[in-house]
Order: structure tokens, then sequence, then C-alpha cells
């Protein structure tokens, strides 16, 4: 499975705090542009292997290839070359953006911290960026606090987009939002993706929104991978007994659907664990 | 749900200050003294070291404008050169205890670990020092430089510092803007000084203020005690000077007394005025209270319903008055039904729950309107209304199951000590009837749950223990305040299926306030839909869900991802960048 065109393996990844095992044995795989959606209940996992991803969480042993190098456990400022291609975008948008800057500060940093620009060169991109996620161009001398959750959200992504990204870890990333807003944020992701080309492993909680935006599925529970498969597949047809309980147990929008699905669900009777 | 939290409002500690009567004064204050000391040579009109022999303790004339000293020295030019090395002095502490404690606690408290240990070692055993004892015995060794007393006593005053700038560095470590700067390949080194020296300015400009205080009163206690250069015009050496004479010139000790104490009371509140205007932002000022008018709904009671709202508004002060969050809310929920609550936030749908609760956060009122309950009026009454319903016929289970308990009180406690006063049962029965609510609920060990402590059980069985004891009076209407947002999906569902079993057993009305239309569709009987503090719909669940009338229920649930087209990978090929 490890296929040379992957643009990023996890390979065998087991992450232990301290005596605790979080993660075992963790075989994950993102193909460039592709969006690998990795669901999971609470505990479960899924912000470790992103955050190990990052580079920003510990690795205890196995590989995290990224472009044919080798990043498990390489913090940020240490990866070089493709590897730092790799960005976030984080849950909540009030605290993922520092209130003491502008959206101006917040952009350019990056961008002057890898020396990819000179300051007034990243005061230029800072306008591309922003129309790039639909933000007015008037947005970069403004601070977080004077923008909504869903706009904040959106300086958030634009950050991530500053330094070309070849794959952008989501995690969490409309959980914070607002229907409405939730909806028009994925569309963005979408269509950014669609423009250029950027892979997200994208880690939520809501099978919903993992079905909608993801091409591949992963379902993690208690530090381990149950299933993997395409979005169709693993979203329609799941195999494992936790997939289709995790399925079941969402509601859908629908009474007469949802009577039919909670009867379905009682109907598997698998003893419940103790919530 | 609403956020009414207010963000910390950053602005920069000298406008904080500037923008409060008090704090100006302060500073004005300060200015004044700092530029006198600044200025002294210029200003003082004598030496101060000139003797006058004739003007030994003389009353102020023309000449002394503030009379002179036991030596025969001006006072006014003492003071103000006293005023400048009292200004010295304090900033050599206060800069040596900042740049100590800050630089130190920046570090302990980003990277933690040994480093934090042993720095947390060392400003403890600084701490435990006697300040004056280990000044006096540095001033045998080193000699009568006060300069270098103020400096030794910065290092004993750093650990202030340091446990201030460590704590609030523990804070900001773990948000996640400073996860942000490492991904976009920030360096440690710059984040300490980009992201969080910023997060700690303003406290440790506060703490700047008060040490700074602190420094000029020991230093004029040193001074007074005689260490110190004595040719060197200090107001403790001034003081003390007078002290000796307190006889035959007393007017002499008020200059220099109210020379430290107007510096040092202006430091303190200068301080203090920084503290609250970092802190409390702006404090809703409160126009004369409004009287809340209720409407008694005329005439007609549904014997239906147990519970009528009309026109109900609810608001908030702020700082232009009140700002309405509930405009206008009409709605009847009747026996044993499940009413559901939904829209975005901001909408007002947990405004108006708390509304009928009587449990409005600070601040908020009923402004006008009507809330019926089987019959009773609530609104425009006051608290005793509520306090004789809530927990007798209408219960609350909360979002956050964990927040709801008391960390310090075993579950048992705190479900028997409600019913024994609420509903005057005996310890015994309490706990008989507690133990059956926890097994009815779903709880497989009702008798260890009962002996658990909160954190010893997790977010859904805490969830379960507050509906045991929402039920426990047997209530009329339960008000769910989204009961499951904060719970995992299967549990969700499990809890969910719960609140059915029990509505149908106990036969009361629910009313849930909730977002997900998951939700609604899985246990509503009736649907209102809110935006922006009004109701836009209100229609049978079925009927909301196949024919919603109004536009924004439609957007919303156009917005319900439930079962989208699954996005098709089309290889590498739009990948080209």
């Amino acid at each position: 499975m490890n296929n040379s065109q992957d643009l990023l393996i996890c390979d065998k990844v087991n992450i232990n705090f301290g005596a605790k095992q979080v993660l075992r044995n963790v075989n994950l795989t993102v193909r460039p542009g592709e969006t690998v959606g990795l669901v999971g209940e609470s505990g479960s996992g899924k912000t470790t292997i992103g955050r190990a991803v990052l580079g920003i969480g510990p690795v205890s042993s196995g590989r995290i290839v990224f472009e044919g190098q080798d990043i498990a456990g390489v913090s940020p400022n240490r990866r070089t070359g493709e590897a730092t291609r790799i960005q976030a975008v984080f849950q909540d948008p009030y605290s993922s953006l520092n209130p003491s800057m502008t959206v101006e500060d917040i952009l350019t940093e990056p961008l002057v911290a890898r020396g990819m620009a000179t300051a007034a060169q990243a005061r230029m991109k800072v306008k591309e960026l922003l129309s790039q996620v639909a933000l007015p161009s008037n947005a970069s001398a403004r601070f977080p606090r004077e923008f909504s959750g869903g706009q904040r959200q959106r300086v958030a992504i634009a950050r991530a987009l500053a330094l070309s990204p070849r794959l952008i870890v989501c995690d969490e990333p409309v959980s914070a939002l607002d229907l409405s807003t939730q909806a028009r944020v994925l569309d963005l992701f979408i269509a950014l993706q669609e423009q250029t080309g950027v892979a997200y492993l994208f880690i939520s909680h809501d099978l919903a929104v993992v079905r909608a935006i993801s091409h591949r599925v992963a379902v993690m529970r208690a530090g381990e991978i149950v299933e993997f498969g395409e979005c169709e597949d693993v979203t329609s047809r799941p195999q494992h007994a936790y997939t289709q309980r995790l399925l079941l147990a969402a509601p859908v929008a629908d009474p007469v659907r949802q009577a039919e699905r909670r009867a379905a669900l009682r109907a598997l009777n698998v003893p419940s664990s103790q919530s | 749900m609403s956020n009414h939290t207010t963000e910390p409002h950053r602005i920069s500690p000298l406008r904080a200050a500037f923008s409060n009567p008090l704090g100006l004064i302060a500073s004005v204050i300060l200015a004044l003294v700092l530029l006198a000391g600044l200025a002294a040579p210029a200003l003082a009109p004598y030496d101060p070291a000139k003797v006058m022999i004739f003007k030994v303790n003389a009353l102020p004339d023309a000449e002394y404008l503030l009379g002179g000293d036991g030596s025969g020295r001006d006072n006014l030019s003492r003071l103000l050169y006293g005023a400048r090395n009292t200004f010295i002095g304090a900033a050599i502490s206060v800069v040596v205890a900042a740049m100590i404690g800050v630089t130190a606690g920046l570090f302990a408290g980003y990277y933690g670990r040994s480093f934090d240990t042993i720095t947390s070692w060392v400003a403890d055993g600084l701490m435990a020092l006697p300040a004056i004892i280990v000044l006096l015995a540095f001033f045998q060794a080193l000699g009568s430089s006060i300069y270098l007393s103020m400096a030794v006593f910065g290092i004993l005053l750093s650990p202030g510092f340091f446990r201030l700038t460590r704590s609030l560095v523990r804070s900001v470590r773990n948000e996640l803007y400073i996860d942000a700067a490492r991904v976009s390949g920030l360096g440690d080194l710059r984040i300490i000084l980009r992201h969080i020296l910023l997060a700690v300015r303003a406290p440790v400009v506060i703490q700047v203020s008060i040490v700074a205080g602190i420094s000029i009163v020991v230093q004029a206690g040193l001074e007074f005690l005689g260490l110190g250069d004595a040719s060197v015009p200090t107001w403790g050496g001034m003081l003390q000077d007078a002290f000796d004479n307190l006889y035959t010139a007393q007017q002499n000790v008020y200059w220099p007394g109210l020379a430290i104490s107007i510096t040092v009371a202006s430091l303190v509140l200068l301080a203090n005025s920084v503290r609250d205007a970092m802190q409390g932002g702006m404090r809703p000022r409160l126009s004369a209270p409004i009287q809340a008018q209720s409407n008694p709904v005329n005439g007609s009671i549904d014997p239906q319903a147990i519970l009528q709202l009309r026109d109900l508004v609810v608001a908030y002060p702020d700082r232009q008055g009140w700002r309405n969050v509930v405009k206008g809310v009409s709605l009847t929920v009747k026996r044993g039904e499940v009413f559901g609550l939904v829209g975005e936030s901001g909408s007002g749908k947990t405004q108006t729950a708390f509304a009928v609760l009587g449990l409005l956060s600070a601040g908020g009122r009923i402004l006008s309107g009507s809330i019926r309950f089987d019959g009773i009026e609530l609104a425009g009454g006051d608290d005793t209304q509520f306090k004789a319903l809530r927990g007798r016929r209408i219960a609350y289970v909360p979002q956050e199951p964990m927040s709801n308990l008391d960390p310090s009180f075993k579950i048992g406690d705190q479900l028997t000590e409600p019913m024994q006063a609420v509903l005057g049962l005996s310890r015994a029965q309490a706990k008989a009837r507690a133990l059956e609510l926890l097994g009815r609920v779903g709880l497989r060990d009702p008798e260890r749950v009962f002996k658990a402590y909160p954190h010893q059980i997790s977010g859904g069985m805490a969830q379960r223990v507050l509906i045991a004891g929402a039920v426990s009076c047997n209530p009329d209407l339960l008000i769910a305040d989204e009961p499951t947002t904060a719970l995992d999906v299967t549990v969700q569902a499990e809890v969910l299926d719960l609140l059915r079993d029990l509505q149908a057993e106990f036969g009361m009305s629910i009313i849930i306030v909730t977002h997900n239309f998951g939700v609604v569709a899985d246990m509503c009987d009736t649907v209102a839909v809110m935006r922006e503090g009004t109701i836009v719909e209100v229609a049978g669940t079925r009927d909301l869900f196949t024919r919603p009338t109004h536009e924004y229920t439609r957007m919303l649930l156009d917005c319900v991802l439930d079962d989208p087209p699954v996005r098709r990978y089309s290889g590498v090929a739009e990948a080209s960048r």
C-alpha cells in the first residue's frame, strides 16, 4: 500500500504518553490533492496522529514519510525542503489566532519566519491570500476579535496557505462553527483543493462532515484504525461493527429516516459500552 | 448556546491607565515627580548641600520655600534631588527584578521540565530570605552605595516577576496560536519573544508599578536607618534628619513623608487602573432599572399548555443601554410534548430557555412579556417564584455535564441533598431514590457511581447522573440545553434514547435547545426555529422537514450535510503546484 505516488505515509506509527499507548500501529497514506478523512470519537487518537504529522507531538516508533523524507519526531522549525510544506488549520478559530496581532501580522509571519519573503513582499502576498479565502482586502489591518468565527477560520486557512502547502492537517476545522458557516467553510476547503492541488488530512468527529469532503476515510477507535477505505464504501457500506454503530448513531435531519436508523441501531444490539 | 464571553481586549497598558480618571491623575503625578527629579539641577533654588547656619530648622519663608532642615539646608532643593535618587534606586531594583524574573519565567514556563524545577527552587529560596536582613548584611559587606543595595533588593524581588510570568506563560503555552506558530516554522526564541511576551506584557507592567512602590518604601527605610551615602540627598535621609529634630521642627517630617506617600500611592493606583482596564474591559453601566412589565395572556389560558410565552423580551445591559437578545418570543409547549428550540449561535434559544428557568446571566432581565407556567405568571415577579418551581416542577439538564457537578463532593451527596431539601425526603429515602434513579438512567453499577467523585466517571455517565437528578422531582417540564453537544456521537444516541424513554415514562414535557437538526428529527414533536432573538417558524417536526415555510429554515436545512455526494479522487493530475 506504500505506493510511491503517496504524498504522506504513516508506517506502523506507535505513540506512547508515558506508559500509556495512545496510538497503535497506525498505517495511513495521503495522495497528492487528496482528502483523507480521519473520523473517531474523543480519545480515539485522531488529533494525536495529526500532531505527529505536524511535528508538534511525539512519535514513539514507526515512520512518517513525506515526499520521501522521514519526518517523524522532527519539529517544524527543523524541517527543510518539501517537508516545510505541511501546514495546519485547528479547531478553535478563537484561540488559534493571537489576539494581539493584526491579520496582516498573522499572515506575513510564516513567510518571514521561513525566509521565503521580505516583510514588504509578504505584505504584498496578504491581499492575494485574503482574496483566496474570500475575505475583503481591508481585513488586513484588523484584529481577530473583529471577526466572526467563520471569518476567523478563513484567516487561519489563509495563514496555512501562505507557505504554498502540499498538505494541510485540518483538526476539526468546522466543529466550532454554526451550521450555515460550516457549509460555506467546507465549500472553501474544496474549492482551494481544486485550485491548488493541496492535500488534506481532515480530522473530525462528524462522519457527515468527513463524508462531504473526503476521498478516502479512516475510522479510528482507541488508538487504532479499524477501517480505512474509499469514502463511499466506509460511509455507506461500513464493514467494521464500530463504523456501523458510528454511522447509525449520528441522527439525520429527517424524522422518518431517523426513526428507522434508531431502530436499526437498537437492532445492532451491540453491547453498549458504558458511556 | 450563545457566547457572551467578552474577548480580552488587548489594549496598550498605558492607554488603559489613562482611560480611568484615577489612573490619569496618578500618571500625571508620577510624571511631575519624575520631571522634577530629572530637572532638579535646574529647578532647585540652592545646592542641596549648601548650609545656611541661620536657617537651621527654619519655617518656610521667601528664600527657603519649604523651610530648612536640621543642618540649615534647603528642604525644597533636597526634596527635588531626593526625587532623582529615589527614582534611580527604584529603577535599578525594578529593572534587575524584571530582567531576571521575566526572562527566567518565560523560559521556565515555555520549556517546563527540569529548567522549570530548578528555577522554581531558586525562586522559592530567594523568597524565603528575609529581605531587610540580607540588605543590611550586604550593606556591611559592600559599603555605602544605596544603588548597590537596590540592585540586591531587585534580585530579592525577582521571584515575584518569575512566578507571575511563569504562570502566564503556562496558561498561553497550550493556546492553539502557539501551535500554529510552531507549524509555521517559527523557532522557540521567536515564539517566546513574539507571541508569549505579548501575552505577559500587561500583567508585567502592573507588577512593575507595584514593585517600584515597594522599592521606594524600602529604599527610604534603608536611608532612614542611616544606610546610604550621607552626602547624597534622599527622601529617607530627609526623614531621618527630620526625626532627629522632631521636637524642634516637626514640619520637616511632612515634606519627605508626603513625597513618599504620594509617589507610592500613585504607583499603586496606576497599577490598579491598568489592571481594571485589562480585566474588566467595559463594565456595563446600568441605567435606571427597568421594571419588567408583564402582559398577562388575555383571558384564554390553554388548558393543554404547560408553558406559554407571549412577546417575551430578554435584554442585557451594554454601553448604549439595553441590548435585546430575545425580541418578542411567543410559543406554547403542550403537556407531554417534546418541544425543540433550534437555531444558530446568537439566535437567543438558550436565553429563552434560561428566562423560563429564571437563570439569566448577571445583568440579564426580562424586559417585557409573559411566561405562564401551568397558569402561574413568572415574568415580572421576583426570584422566589422561580425558586418555588425550579427543581420541583421545572428541571434542567445542562450542556456541560462535568462543569455542573461539584468536583469536591461525591455524586451521591449531590443527588440526595436537593432531594432532602426540596422534596423533604429523609436521608435514607433520598439514598434509596437516588440509587433507583441511577439504575433507571442506565448506569450499570449505581452503588459505585453513588460513591464516586465526578472525576471518576465519564462525560456520558455524568450526563446520566444529571438527568437522574433532573427527573428526581418528577417534573412537569424538563429543559435540556444542548444536552448532547459535548458528548460523543454514540453516547449522544444513548442519552437521547434515555430522554425519550423517561419522557414516555414520566409524561413530562421537554424543551430541547439544540443547533442540531438531527437531534430535532430524532426527538421533537414540535419545533421552533429561532434567528436573532425571534422565532421565524413553528411547526410540527415532520412538517418542518418536509414543508419548511420560512426561507431561513430552508437555508439551514440546505446546509445539513446528510448524504452529500461523495467526491471522486481524480489522481495527481489536479495537483500541479
